[in-house]
């Protein structure tokens, strides 16, 4: 299936959770945060969240700003 | 000698001076700024992670047991946008704090006060400490301090632009309008600009590009770190009032007869 992420197409295996997309992208957890198409989607789910086909995933962490 | 802290949402500090972390030159540039500032709180923007993750993080160089991370929305145009970006924020550990920016106008990035109002109201609501970029007005401040915010932001002038404070009878109206602490955001150019927004009676300055784009960071957030406790010093001594003519300084009595 064809998800989004971070305004970039992917293909992924069917079904994979939210936990395994981050880790297959090396993303650190520590203050980081994940929205599922527009919702956001707390870390405790991760693990139990699964990716479907045109899914949108933003991931965002801190960066500098004023 | 003895000052209050500033106080917001209940949580206390004892310096009045806010710090961004963009812009800098470099990570270590902007480490060395933080620390001659004086600064507890410093803002961040909510942005996407570049994939493949890891790589340099802006955090590996804030000491977040030290500062306060003020997450913003800078960027949103929409109420909805500006919620969701606090709620990515909440998430991602960053707290409880928000600097609330809902942007109106891309060339002047004045705030679309319409969609601040909501985006307030929806995030105190939700139990965030909700402090609002706003503009100069008096009446939206009350709006907004009605709407749960735990302190407002009035500009002194555009976003980066380090023109001052242009309005300065606005923001005394503010002061005299609202019981949230007023803390001045955006148009800071300078030390004494820091220093007037102080002096007026604010409660704090907020304020990124003036000390990122000077050529000395370092030393300009020292200068910042002065002008706000000397601006916050002559607020709390009381200035004398103006007069049109010359007062003496010196006695008039005694002056010795020079006539021949």
């Amino acid at each position: 299936m064809r998800i989004t992420v971070n305004g970039k197409g992917m293909d992924v295996s069917e079904g994979l959770s939210l936990e395994a997309l981050l880790a297959e992208l090396g993303v650190p957890r520590q203050y980081t945060a994940v929205a599922v198409n527009r919702d956001v989607t707390p870390k405790s789910e991760y693990a139990t969240v699964k990716l479907g086909d045109g899914d949108r995933v933003e991931v965002v962490r801190p960066m500098g700003g004023g | 000698m003895y000052d209050t802290n500033l106080v917001i949402g209940g949580k206390e500090f004892s310096s009045r001076l806010i710090v961004g972390t963009g812009k800098y030159s470099s990570n270590d540039i902007m480490r060395q700024a933080h620390e001659e500032s004086g600064a507890q709180i410093v803002t961040v923007a909510i942005r996407r992670v570049s994939l493949p993750g890891s790589g340099e993080s802006i955090l590996d160089f804030i000491d977040t047991k030290r500062y306060t991370l003020l997450p913003n929305t800078a960027g949103c145009y929409t109420a909805d946008e500006a919620v969701r970006t606090a709620y990515l924020a909440r998430e991602a550990g960053l707290g409880d704090m928000v600097k609330l920016e809902v942007i109106g106008d891309s060339r002047t990035l004045f705030p679309d006060v319409q969609g601040l109002l909501e985006a307030t109201k929806t995030l105190a609501r939700d139990g965030f400490i909700v402090m609002p970029y706003t503009n100069d007005d008096p009446v939206v401040a009350k709006r907004l301090e009605e709407a749960g915010a735990a302190v407002v932001m009035p500009l002194g002038a555009p976003i980066g632009s380090g023109l001052g404070i242009r309005n300065p009878y606005n923001i005394k109206i503010i002061l005299e309008t609202v019981a949230v602490p007023v803390i001045v955001d955006a148009g800071v150019g300078t030390a004494s600009d820091a220093a007037i927004a102080m002096e007026l009676g604010c409660d704090g300055v907020l304020m990124n590009t003036a000390i990122a784009a000077a050529r000395d960071p370092v030393a300009m957030a020292r200068a910042m770190r002065l002008a706000v406790e000397a601006g916050r010093l002559a607020s709390k001594a009381g200035r004398m009032s103006k007069k049109l003519y010359a007062t003496a300084s010196s006695p008039l009595e005694g002056v010795p007869d020079w006539t021949s």
